[in-house]
């Protein structure tokens, strides 16, 4: 399956440089370091559900309403990406991650490789079952805009910046 | 209508045009060319489109079986459904829940349909503070105003308007003034009432009766703020928002934000299923963890009738519920491009579907207002991601608008001007008059010159634009004396039957045969070169001049003399050729509504483009050199015509040029402006001029200034020629062997 995972990683990543987001290729080992690079402080995150990495200490994944406000950085897991337009798709969760990747200036969503898909016909119809379950999820293309002050602003109600860290698994990349 | 009337429109669209068409019509242009480039880029567009055209039908057809499906679904998740007859049964609902919460702050998000219920006032008066927290929605509840278009609702104002505004209402410590600083104030602003409120409410794009989850599509996040930081949630949306599943959404998420904004895909689209997971946002418990939070979420899907049931009875009507609200019909509007949603639109929708929206929901006489700013120029048809014949709505609209009421106030002569098919006195004066424009066009050159000299007459003028409403400014087309049909009699043939490669009947249409008769003797030269048999039988209108004013029992009868006046030729064997696009369109389009399929496709397939014709003798070996080509001939600024776009047959003029070498400049704008009869109104001089000064404008630049200026269109001609002071020819002019044109 690598050619073709690797077309629709370069179509992603395209999409992305397409609308100025941001994105930083990382492996599990260096997942902290790479965090770390990217983020500004204060972080707020919610747990990842992936088995090979989880958030570092020094993010507050036990955010209350208060360190939200005072975050500058938000860090939440995408369930998964669609490479056609460069989006994460973000599961509602209850600790939160619907806030906490609004409510900061910088959105830092964790996608993993596996979790890539190609386009929007086929990441509907992996959120069919979800949403019938009762589940909840966002479709974020880039960073919340607005253009009703008569001219184009990035960072509306939401962050003005998003930057996509994209964990591959080790070994991987052929 | 009356002078005064007429007048009092004119001003209205004057001050409209003068204070908000610059900030429209930029935004505007820039929403339809980001449409232009965004949908190039899907290569599966219109297959798209048929797709969500079909999801749309199946699910207005199965309607009351999907609103049971969706409220077992909403209740089943822990959700309300309430489903409201009309606008006070939903205000008085959404009270309640308000007057239960004891609120004292609902935040909202965008949404047509609360507008359309006028919630706020209604909330308002129980003191409850409501606010918008969409921008565009904020700034004009600041200014007080209405919204001008179904997605950007303030795209009337400029960043400048809005900085002064915000300054006096406001008074900063700094004085605002870019976009950035707008933006930042009043998010800071909005974000601060937000997590203070008590109830969020917001629309639905789409809501989905197998999941009961709503779409949202947005892109400043306010939405999602609305509708996940208080812990009651209000949703209203009418009940055509509906469909089966959550798989039917995709194609609409790929077209939503393509036809209506020019972007691929805004920020965000919400897929909510309410009560959703997400933990209150609660500021009075600022140190609770959110994921330590138990909430008990409320929410309320309010749905919507208010006139939607019987539209989906009505079976012109129906398509309206097709419709996802883009603005794509709005945004490629001639029309709405000058003078936006405050001219262009009714109570609560704008642009060209708000005629279908309006009459539904508000009834006709909101339709009324605006409907006549819709030419039927049909470029929104193409546009729309539902595939709503949009003009077909706005004409059905006026014909019905033309049968109410009875006021029998026409002269005995004037009737005799307009032996129409219309069963009512009750029609404007001036829509009668150019809607048997044929008639007075046979009158008109049965006494050429006379007729001429008369209509030039100032005293003349000023009757016309008293009782009609014929603005004097517009110069009068003047009439021939001699037809082409009687021209062609007295003529005949140049390339007999027997030596033809091809028979084909040329179709003299009225503004062809009594006044621009060159332009049908150059056709009849330039078929004859490419070794045709050309016949130009006395064949009659073909029923646009009614149906453009919405006299459609009119149109119908013309639609079957036409056709009986050309069954024998096609019977024959005999190609169709027709010079003037709105009414081949008449043919390849609304035809199928005036005639037995079988004579509609017979016709349709039949009849070409004269230019589409021209081609497809060279394709198949006719003689270019025969006709001029561009080594002799002059360099052209052209214009296509806007139904010639639409039904896909403009490029054959340019394959033709190009085959000949000319060296051809193209037009890019929708619409001349003019639309048959729309630029003589006086109620519309005005804006069709400011309509044709986009092309003007770039008819006027320096490598356009010097070519000759040609249009396919009869009407394309004549806006050309006003708002440019010069001649304007059709494309087979410039191609005629006899041609001296430079
Ligand atoms: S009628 Fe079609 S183009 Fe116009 S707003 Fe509705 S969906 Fe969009």
């Amino acid at each position: 399956m690598s050619a073709e995972s690797g077309s629709v990683r370069n179509r992603f990543e395209e999409a992305l440089a397409d609308r100025d987001v941001a994105l930083t290729r990382t492996t599990p080992a260096a997942f902290e370091a790479t965090l770390q690079a990217v983020v500004t402080e204060p972080v707020v995150g919610t747990p990842l559900p992936f088995g090979d990495v989880s958030l570092p200490e020094w993010v507050d994944d036990e955010p209350t309403p208060a360190t939200l406000e005072a975050a500058t950085t938000g860090v939440t897991a995408a369930s998964f990406g669609i490479a056609d337009y460069g989006s994460v798709v973000l599961p509602s969760t209850p600790e939160g991650s619907e806030p906490v990747s609004l409510f900061p200036e910088l959105h830092v969503p964790v996608l993993h490789e596996r979790d890539l898909v190609a386009d929007m016909p086929t990441a509907i119809e992996r959120l069919g079952p979800e949403l019938r379950d009762g589940g909840s999820a966002i479709v974020a293309t880039g960073p919340s805009a607005t253009a009703d002050m008569g001219a184009l602003v990035e960072g509306a109600h939401g962050p003005n910046a998003v930057h996509v860290v994209f964990l591959e698994t080790d070994g991987d990349g052929e | 209508m009356s002078g005064g009337t007429r007048e009092r429109k004119a001003d209205h669209i004057r001050y409209l045009l003068e204070t908000e068409g610059d900030a429209v019509e930029a935004n505007t242009l820039g929403f339809n060319e980001g449409r232009y480039e965004s949908v190039a880029d899907l290569e599966n567009y219109e297959a798209l489109k048929s797709e969500a055209r079909a999801i749309k039908e199946d699910a207005i057809e199965r309607l009351p079986e999907l609103i049971d499906e969706l409220t077992e679904t909403v209740e089943a998740n822990g959700g309300t459904v309430y489903l409201a007859d009309d606008a006070a049964d939903a205000n008085r609902y959404i009270r309640e829940i308000a007057d239960e919460n004891d609120a004292e702050r609902l935040v909202k998000s965008k949404s047509m349909t609360s507008e359309e219920l006028e919630v706020n006032e209604a909330l308002k008066a129980d003191g409850v503070d409501v606010v918008e927290t969409d921008l565009g929605e904020w700034v004009l509840q600041v200014a007080d105003e209405a919204p001008s278009h179904l997605v950007a609702p303030a795209i009337h104002k400029s960043e400048d308007e809005i900085a002064r505004l915000f300054n006096e209402q406001f008074e900063p410590d700094e004085p605002l003034e870019t976009a950035e600083e707008l933006t930042t104030f009043a998010r800071d602003r909005l974000g601060a009432l937000i997590v203070d409120a008590d109830i969020g409410m917001t629309g639905a794009n789409f809501i989905t009766a197998d999941s009961g989850s709503l779409m949202l599509v947005t892109s400043e996040g306010n939405a999602r703020k609305t509708a996940v930081v208080p812990d009651t949630h209000v949703a209203v949306a009418g009940v055509e928002k509906i469909v089966p599943s959550v798989e039917d959404l995709a194609p609409f998420i790929e077209l939503i934000g393509r036809s209506g904004t020019g972007q691929d895909i805004t920020s965000y689209v919400s897929l909510l299923t309410p009560p959703v997971d997400s933990p209150v946002v609660d500021f009075d418990e600022s140190d609770v963890a959110l994921a330590d939070r138990d909430d008990d979420r409320d929410f309320h899907l309010v749905l919507i009738d208010n006139g939607r049931m019987a539209m989906r009875e009505d079976d012109h009507l129906r398509e309206t519920l097709y419709c996802i609200r883009c603005s794509a019909c709005a945004n490629t509007c001639g029309n709405f491009q000058s003078v936006g949603g405050h001219a262009f639109g009714g109570e609560t929708y704008t642009g060209g579907i708000a005629t279908g929206w309006e009459a539904g929901v508000h009834g006709q006489e909101s339709a009324a207002e605006f409907n006549d700013l819709c030419t039927g120029c049909s470029r929104c048809v193409e546009a729309c991601p539902v595939e709503i014949d949009i003009p077909w709505i706005n004409t059905v609209v006026r014909d019905r608008i033309n049968r109410e009421g009875d006021d029998g106030r026409f002269e005995f002569v004037y009737d005799e001007l307009v032996p129409d098919e219309e069963d009512t006195g009750s029609i404007d004066p001036q829509k009668r008059l150019f809607g048997n424009y044929e008639t007075l066009a046979k009158l008109g050159s049965a006494t050429a010159p006379v007729s001429n000299w008369l209509a030039d007459l100032g005293p003349v003028r000023s009757v016309l634009e008293r009782t009609v409403g014929i603005d004097r400014r517009r110069s009068l087309p003047a009439f021939e004396r001699e037809t082409l049909v009687d021209w062609f009699e007295s003529r005949g043939p140049r390339v007999s039957a027997a030596d033809a490669e091809r028979e084909a009947v040329l179709y003299p249409d009225t503004y062809t045969n009594y006044i621009d008769v060159d332009r049908g003797k150059a056709a009849v030269r330039v078929l004859e070169a490419m070794d045709v048999h050309v016949r130009v039988p006395a064949v009659g209108e073909s029923g646009r001049a009614p149906l453009s004013q919405g006299m459609i029992a009119t149109a119908d009868t013309k639609a079957s003399r036409v056709y009986a006046g050309l069954a024998e030729h096609l019977d024959a064997g005999r190609d169709v050729v027709v010079i003037e696009p709105s009414d081949l369109a008449m043919f390849h389009s609304e035809y199928e509504k005036f005639l037995p399929e079988a004579s509609f496709e017979r016709l349709r397939e039949g009849s070409y483009e004269i230019l589409e014709y021209v081609y497809g003798c060279l394709e198949n070996g006719a003689n270019g050199a025969r006709l001029r080509t561009g080594d002799d001939g002059p360099d052209v600024a052209y214009h296509s015509h806007c139904q010639q776009r639409t039904m896909g047959v403009d490029r054959y003029t340019r394959a033709v040029f190009e085959t000949l070498d000319y060296d051809v400049l193209e037009s890019d704008v929708e619409c001349c402006g003019m639309a048959g009869s729309f630029g003589y109104k006086q109620e519309y001089y005005e804006l069709s001029m400011d309509v044709g000064d986009r092309l003007a404008e770039q008819f006027t630049e320096p490598e356009a200034q010097d070519r000759l200026v040609v249009a396919s269109g009869t009407s394309c001609e004549d806006q050309l020629e006003d708002v440019l002071e010069r001649d304007a020819v059709h494309p087979v002019e410039v191609l005629d062997p006899r041609s001296r044109l430079r």
